[in-house]
């Protein structure tokens, strides 16, 4: 094996009395790609954080290139030759993809002289690497997978020998993460180092030569990635088995209870976002909407939900109309047994600065269970929170903490238990585990498919096929706005794949 | 990104915050007073003694305070419902207006605690009205409302010239104000209770309305952590998209948060008017809805912080007024300096000293700032 690019020896850190790492050794080889994975908050941004220097160790060693160092700041990162991209890239908006290059790398008063040495450099390290982009491209005109390349250019760019990308595939599309692959390896073959933090094991799978796991604060395992299992990855970051594919029965459809026909859906400039979709949903079934993020699948969620205007079309829930004028009264929609997870829930299916409880009743707040006259019954929603909390497993289970300290996993189960527990005929669901630990995610879909066999039908929206195809019983592939083809559940990746990026071949028109 | 997730105990979160907030407005204010020439440790023991030394003292600081109640619980309300009022001075000035009707048609006819009540009214719906027309800009056409809330608080000036130099004039008087009332439009003075601590008080305007003052940060409270209402304002006050998801209608309620919030404005009128100087005077509002604004921010948007928060504006009002008079040296314009000090540390700079006290806190006791109650996770 080659010599080590970095080693970190013991490294403690502690936030008050929370051990965000303790004793963490770890060695990665020059010239390849690590991959290190975990749930939310097993420390691995922490561990990064310490190497680029945002945080300092408490105690140990970090060796880069065979010697000891200390890195206090960012810079002195840059200059060992470390590069970060972030997960929120770091990049100002207005500016050129040039500008953003130079910023913070700037030599001299006038910038003339730096851009033009930005220029001749940036287009060898296009050349060099094949990571193409137009030097005065706006950022903000930028797809996101371009945005990322940028990134990656401005760590080049300042000598990096060494890349770190912390969830790197988080804002990609499948086809985007694809060519970031293609484009890892290629710097892996010009000598380059890269770290990469995840929690999607597929990606290690994937791409990794090495891999080390993480759990609460500590280094668990590390194994050659050729040698093991997504099985055993996913057990020793959850430390017990984990279902990956959560086992369900036959599903028993019955009556219609959503219908969807000839619905579409412009946004605010005009664009067609939802052409002409039909679709009926029976109760006992899931039926999974799968699709690239944007090609309307955000804008058919809502319009169902009566937040979005529809321009034409109609909706019937429970063989009644919704109104699609985007005035429909949400409350009205939910008393009609219509219960709707939202994809955003850190904007729209949560209030993150209310406490658990307040949230337990977002959207039922004007329920009489949790009202005596215009008063909030604060005694009924607490133990309602509490039966809620306690049926649903949500962590730490104290209804008066504020939403926002509650993990992606448990703010989701939160929103979950309160649309669940209202015994809706009808659920949609979007993205139900985006942002979701491993534990959780298998949490979520017994309990979705627990609703269908209770007879509701369920709609989910997401971008993670996996989940669409181990839990739907009828699948749906959404292109440009619309329905471009419908599946059985046991539909390969590769046939859904092609559906999602638009090619309709042979099969697929039959 | 893992961030150390810290949360201070309520106590240091509401009180020592403030208190080392306000201690350096005052050691920079000192310092202020040391470029005048003064010596500012007199200086402080007079403020405080002029503010609190005498039972005239406190009873005028409390008289300030109680205006201050009103204008701060205007300003909380809205905010609580993430819109701006800045028009709390004019939504005041325009509740005078409803008081002055009414004290000048019935003050001959009902004694003060059958016009009272209907004064409250009546000051409570000209301010809600005054509230309402932003309100319904903002709601249906846009229009920000702290655009339209600064441009009302001058219409709302200009109207009140406008009828106090002529309809609400007595004929051949000089001075642009209504007549004084009659002793029915007099409400009872407080005095009494402050003499019962033993204290002389000569003659102050303290009266009934700091009762009604403390019944309405009450009622706030009530209305903004126990009521549908309240949680409604508050859901959309933090996310606008998440009360759209939960049915409440943007425009309903942004039209009744700011009725609230104007109907408290217009309440502070009563104070003033009714409580000390019998008749309504051009500019009488002087600035108090401005205060508002302050004492809000530094309460907390809490309405045990706004009582608190308008107990020490009163007391730099009142004391201002004393240190003005001792220390020539001081002029009135000083004591502005050292309000706009308070505002500035205990209101802009509010979270200037919190990342020092959160970390001070964190290495001390880390079980205070909730740290073993989750894993380290932010996000």
């Amino acid at each position: 094996m080659a010599q080590a690019a970095i080693e970190l020896i013991g490294i403690n850190k502690s936030f008050g009395a929370v051990r965000a790492n303790r004793d963490i050794n770890l060695e990665v080889a020059r010239g390849t790609i690590h991959g290190i994975v975990g749930e939310n908050g097993a420390g691995k941004s922490t561990l990064m954080s310490i190497l680029y220097g945002f945080y300092q160790a408490d105690s140990g060693e970090i060796h880069v290139g065979g010697k000891p160092v200390s890195i206090n700041t960012s810079n002195d990162a840059i200059a060992l030759g470390i590069g970060m991209v972030h997960q929120h890239f770091m990049l100002v908006d207005n500016f050129t993809v040039l500008e953003n290059i130079i910023l913070g790398a700037e030599n001299d008063v006038l910038l003339k002289s730096s851009i033009a040495k930005a220029r001749s450099e940036l287009d060898r390290l296009e050349r060099e690497y094949g990571l193409e982009v137009d030097p005065d491209a706006v950022i903000e005109e930028l797809p996101v997978g371009l945005q990322q390349r940028v990134e990656i250019l401005k760590a080049l760019y300042r000598g990096a020998e060494i890349l770190i990308l912390d969830e790197p595939t988080g804002v990609l599309t499948p086809a985007e993460a694809d060519h970031l692959f293609r484009i890892l390896k290629q710097l892996k073959e010009q000598g380059k180092t890269i770290v990469l933090i995840t929690h999607k094991l597929r990606e290690i799978m994937a791409i990794t030569d090495t891999v080390s796991v993480m759990r609460q604060g500590t280094m668990v395992a590390t194994r050659v990635t050729k040698e093991t299992t997504v099985g055993e990855l996913a057990e020793l970051m959850v430390g017990r088995r984990v279902l990956l594919r959560v086992e369900k029965g036959q599903s028993e459809a019955g009556a219609i209870k959503l219908s969807v026909k000839n619905l579409t859906v412009k946004d605010s400039r005009g664009v067609t976002m939802v052409d002409n979709v039909s679709f009926d949903v029976r109760g006992g079934e899931i039926v999974g909407i799968a699709g690239v993020a944007g090609n309307g699948q955000s804008e058919l969620l809502e319009a169902i939900s009566g937040i979005r205007h529809a321009v034409s079309g109609e909706v019937m829930l429970e063989g009644k109309p919704i109104d699609l004028t985007g005035k429909a009264d949400p409350g009205e929609l939910r008393d009609r047994g219509l219960a709707h997870v939202p994809e955003d829930r850190h904007h729209v299916g949560l209030v993150l600065a209310f406490e658990e409880n307040e949230n337990s009743i977002l959207g039922y707040h004007d329920d009489e269970r949790y009202l005596k006259g215009p008063f909030l019954d604060v005694d009924a929603i607490m133990a309602d929170a509490k039966d809620k909390i306690e049926k649903y497993d949500i962590r730490p289970g104290n209804p008066r903490l504020k939403t926002a300290n509650f993990s992606g996993g448990n703010q989701q189960k939160i929103v979950l238990a309160r649309e669940m527990e209202q015994d809706p005929g009808v659920l949609i669901v979007g993205q139900p585990t985006r942002g979701v630990d491993v534990g959780a995610i298998e949490f979520i879909h017994k309990r979705l498919i627990a609703m269908r066999d209770q007879g509701k039908a369920v709609l989910v929206v997401s971008v993670e096929l996996d989940e669409i195809r181990s839990l739907s019983d009828r699948i749906l592939v959404m292109f440009a706005g619309r329905v471009v083809g419908e599946r059985g559940p046991d539909a390969t990746e590769g046939e859904l794949g092609l559906l999602m990026a638009g090619v309709e071949h042979q099969e697929a028109a039959e | 990104m893992s961030t150390p997730y810290t949360k201070l105990p309520a106590w240091a979160d509401y009180g020592l915050i403030p208190l080392i907030n306000l201690s350096v407005a005052f050691i920079v204010a000192g310092f202020v007073v040391m470029l005048v020439g003064e010596n500012p440790f007199r200086a402080a023991v007079i403020l405080v003694d002029g503010a609190f030394g005498k039972g005239t003292g406190i009873a005028f600081t409390l008289f300030y305070a109680t205006t201050f109640i009103f204008t701060g619980l205007s300003v909380a309300v809205a905010a609580h419902c993430s819109l701006f009022n800045i028009g709390t001075e004019g939504q005041a000035y325009i509740g005078g207006l409803g008081i002055a009707l009414v004290c000048l048609s019935l003050d001959s006819v009902l004694p003060w605690w059958a016009i009272f009540p209907i004064a409250i009214v009546a000051a409570a719906a000209f301010g809600a009205l005054w509230g309402l027309i932003p309100a319904y800009l903002q709601a249906k056409r846009g229009s920000h409302i702290v655009i339209t809330t600064i441009m009302f608080n001058f219409i709302a000036a200009s109207v009140m010239v406008y009828l106090l130099v002529g309809a609400l004039k007595p004929a051949g008087s000089q001075a642009p104000q209504t007549r004084n009332f009659l002793a029915g439009a007099e409400l009872p003075k407080l005095n009494w209770i402050i003499e019962l601590f033993g204290a002389k008080i000569r003659s102050a305007p303290l009266n009934i309305c700091f009762l009604l003052a403390l019944v309405m940060a009450f009622l706030v409270w009530l209305l903004i952590w126990r009521t549908r209402l309240g949680y409604e304002m508050r859901t959309y006050g933090h996310s606008p998209k998440a009360a759209r998801y939960a049915g409440i209608s943007e425009t309903r309620i942004i039209i009744t948060a700011m009725m609230i919030s104007g109907a408290l404005a217009g309440m502070m009128a009563l104070n003033p008017v009714m409580g000390d100087q019998h008749n309504v005077a051009i500019d009488f509002v002087s600035g108090a809805g401005y205060v508002g604004i302050a004492v809000a921010l530094m309460g907390r948007l809490h309405p045990v912080g706004i009582v608190l928060a308008a107990i020490l504006f009163g007391m730099l009002y009142q004391g201002g007024a004393e240190l003005a008079f001792e220390m020539p040296a001081i002029s009135r314009d000083m004591i502005v300096i050292i309000q706009g000090l308070v505002i500035l540390f205990a209101g802009a700079l509010e979270h200037m000293f919190r990342p020092y006290i959160q970390a001070l806190f964190a290495s001390v006791s880390p079980k205070s700032v909730g740290m073993q109650a989750v894993n380290g996770k932010g996000a």
